[in-house]
């Protein structure tokens, strides 16, 4: 089999308008940079909401936080995104399934669709950590807030919450990392983000090699950055006295 | 201000406390002791409510504690109270540890809870550690740190539950000197306490608790002088030999 | 919704479901088998080994699985085609196999090594005073009691990788979610055939790991 090698094929023109294979590559970092903190941000705020709601004292509201780890773990990502990007918007009000179906373009829809079942996903992953966390804090922390006559939600919020975020952080990290790496099944709806765009160039080019090579370096370069962010973080919310739960 | 009244606790089949009673009056010291497990720390946490209790009664300042109507938050701010692991919030600043519950539970301005968390750190002599975290501090100015958390809520009364048992020997005096002057000032205490000299100089009475029962209730002066019990007798030849 | 037409499909699904299990079961296999080999070499003393492993780990795990189907799918009968000489082409399931096995290797090795690691000091100075090498001391000694440390954590990643499978969408192998969403749209109702593989898909992981809960309880009990 005959491969023509060509590193340099990353600057030559895509023939579409005046870009370059590599702004191709760009405008796919792009979408996934934003796909994954738009997720992240949902997983942060209801996975906090879900991780909180399992350690409540009400059992009930403990078990449907429980169920809704559950159910959101065990299904794969796929599936959850072919339910809200197939099926979710023929059950929408009819306004809203038309708007979904023909007012946006398929870029938007794609991006919504991937956004809400990604941050749903990962908000179960969250959840988990969340409590994991309150529930490695000492009783006695506990105790001391209500003494002193904190009511429930300020004790989670001045008390509870603060610790558990600061010695999840290292878990957490990795659910972080994973957001970026899951977006990419984005590229199985359509939506041009950085795996679609690399097998767009493949497609193009035929320089398959080395456009899954540059694709796999973005990424390590990205993983590397976020990690020495967070570790930047880390270090910047450390007090003393206070020991990190072992990542993975 | 708090009396107990026949309280009956059990941990599933376990009976834990069996028909408690006591009373502790304004101003009064209260040392309550017994072997561990005798449910003298589970006693005091009823008081607050931080332990639910089957039957009985416990009322603070004309409040019942077990009432469901009862606001207990509110009753909770009014009743200080110190704990054997000390329990300052880790990620807080020392400052910000007397101040949290001052401006969220009593609605103090910063500047007044910050003047009330200072005056009070002044007092138990640890003005010059305000900015430093709990955990840069020993285990006798923690506990400190603690009492001043709790004096700053302005507490009808204080509650101690084994303050010094988690403290190297070293650091046991400078904690019990705090509670004496505070008792000399005339705060309402009950202390859970090993401490059998704190008890001799400083309390009134004294109660001696054994496998959930309170086997005596009299003053200290007795307690010390001729227990009658054959085990608070047992207790004391003990834990004053060691 | 209707699912009267789901029982019709069902023999055919099986066969989706078959490819998934296989895929599943040879994946783990090949990849704790590399993963085991890899966590040896990021423990060895030599630097080399151990560094070239620790990269090959930390490549993998900051890189997209699909990614990694996606690539291979591409690349696999290439890589046959230069090494054999001959122009044979290779299918989608033995791309997708190899691209499975390397990618959780990386994530078995971490479990591995973990597990290697906890296993105390005094247990292989034990072993090398009794005479064993290092070759029976790690099989003997170090690795049987390992693995039975990390069994809830292996079966956990498993679990992950069950899931994952569903991936092979990408490069079109029929498994049980193809199967299934193909068979969906050839009847026209392509929601009930998702929720019906979403609903086997969540039985058979959450009950496996609520078996791994089990044990774990029971192992630290």
């Amino acid at each position: 089999m005959n491969y023509h090698w060509d590193w340099g094929v990353f600057f030559k023109p895509t023939g579409i308008g005046s870009e370059i294979y590599l702004d191709w590559f760009m405008t796919g970092l792009g979408w996934t940079i934003a796909l994954a903190l738009t997720s992240w941000i949902i997983a942060l705020f209801i996975g906090t909401i879900i991780g909180v709601a399992r350690t409540l004292p009400n059992k009930i509201i403990a078990n449907l936080a429980a169920g809704y780890v559950a159910l959101f773990r065990n299904v794969p990502l796929l599936i959850q995104l072919f339910i809200w990007y197939f099926m979710v918007p023929d059950y929408l009000p009819e306004s809203l399934e038309l708007w979904f179906k023909q007012d946006i373009n398929p870029a938007t829809s794609a991006f919504i669709s991937t956004v809400i079942c990604l941050g749903l996903f990962t908000a179960a992953r969250v959840a988990e950590q969340i409590r994991t966390g309150i529930e490695a804090l000492p009783q006695g922390q506990i105790n001391a807030g209500l003494a002193l006559g904190l009511r429930l939600p300020q004790l989670y919020k001045d008390v509870l919450l603060p610790q558990a975020f600061r010695i999840i952080i290292p878990p957490i990290t990795s659910e972080f990392l994973n957001v970026f790496k899951n977006s990419s099944v984005a590229s199985l709806i359509g939506l041009m983000e950085l795996l679609a765009q690399t097998k767009q160039t493949a497609e193009f080019t035929a320089n398959l090699f080395e456009a899954f090579t540059l694709a796999t370096l973005i990424y390590f370069v990205l993983n590397m950055s976020l990690m020495l962010l967070m570790r930047k973080l880390e270090k910047r919310v450390q007090v003393p006295g206070l020991i990190a739960l072992g990542g993975k | 201000m708090i009396s107990i009244e026949h309280i009956n606790k059990w941990y599933g089949d376990f009976q834990v406390l069996t028909d408690c009673t006591a009373d502790i009056s304004k101003g009064e010291v209260v040392v309550v002791c017994g072997p561990s497990g005798s449910g003298k720390s589970t006693l005091i946490k009823c008081v607050n409510a931080l332990e639910p209790f089957q039957e009985g009664r416990i009322i603070v300042d004309g409040i019942s504690v077990g009432d469901p109507q009862t606001d207990l938050p509110l009753l909770r701010s009014r009743i200080g109270m110190v704990f054997q692991n000390f329990e300052l919030f880790p990620h807080l600043s020392i400052t910000e540890n007397l101040m949290l519950a001052q401006q969220r539970v009593l609605g103090r301005s910063a500047d007044e809870a910050r003047d009330t968390g200072l005056k009070l750190l002044d007092r138990v002599g640890l003005k010059a550690q305000a900015a430093k975290f709990p955990g840069q501090l020993s285990g006798g100015q923690q506990q400190r740190v603690a009492i001043a958390r709790a004096l700053a809520m302005n507490p009808i009364a204080m509650l101690f539950d084994e303050p010094t048992s988690a403290l190297d020997p070293e650091m046991v005096n400078e904690v019990l000197d705090v509670m004496t002057e505070l008792a000399q000032e005339g705060m309402t205490m009950m202390c859970v306490t090993h401490e059998m000299g704190f008890a001799r100089r400083v309390a009134n009475r004294v109660i001696f608790m054994d496998k959930g029962h309170i086997e005596e209730d009299c003053s200290a002066v007795e307690f010390f002088g001729s227990p009658r019990g054959e085990r608070a007798q047992h207790f004391l030849s003990k834990i004053l030999h060691n | 919704m209707d699912f009267s037409n789901i029982l019709p499909a069902l023999p055919s699904m099986m066969d989706g479901l078959w490819l998934t299990l296989k895929l599943t079961v040879l994946s783990i296999i090949g990849g704790v088998v590399i993963g085991t080999l890899l966590a040896l070499a990021r423990l060895s003393k030599y630097k080399f080994l151990a560094m070239a492993a620790g990269f090959y780990v930390n490549y993998f795990r900051s890189i997209p699985l699909l990614l990694v189907i996606t690539w291979f799918y591409f690349m696999v009968p290439f890589i046959i085609g230069w090494v054999t000489g001959t122009n044979r082409p290779v299918g989608a399931l033995t791309s997708c196999l190899i691209a499975f096995m390397l990618f959780e290797a990386a994530y078995f090795c971490e479990i591995v090594r973990a597990g290697i690691q906890s296993i105390s000091k005094g247990q292989i100075n034990a072993a090398y005073a009794l005479g064993l090498n290092y070759r029976q001391a790690m099989q003997l000694i170090v690795l049987p009691q390992a693995f039975r440390k990390m069994m809830p954590l292996l079966m956990q990643q498993s679990i992950i990788l069950f899931q994952d499978t569903s991936l092979v969408y990408a490069v079109g192998l029929m498994d049980f979610l193809n199967t299934a969403r193909s068979r969906g749209d050839i009847v026209g109702q392509p929601h009930e055939f998702l929720l019906f593989a979403g609903l086997i898909y969540f039985i058979i992981s959450f009950g496996a790991s609520s078996y791994v809960t089990y044990l774990k309880k029971r192992t630290t009990v």
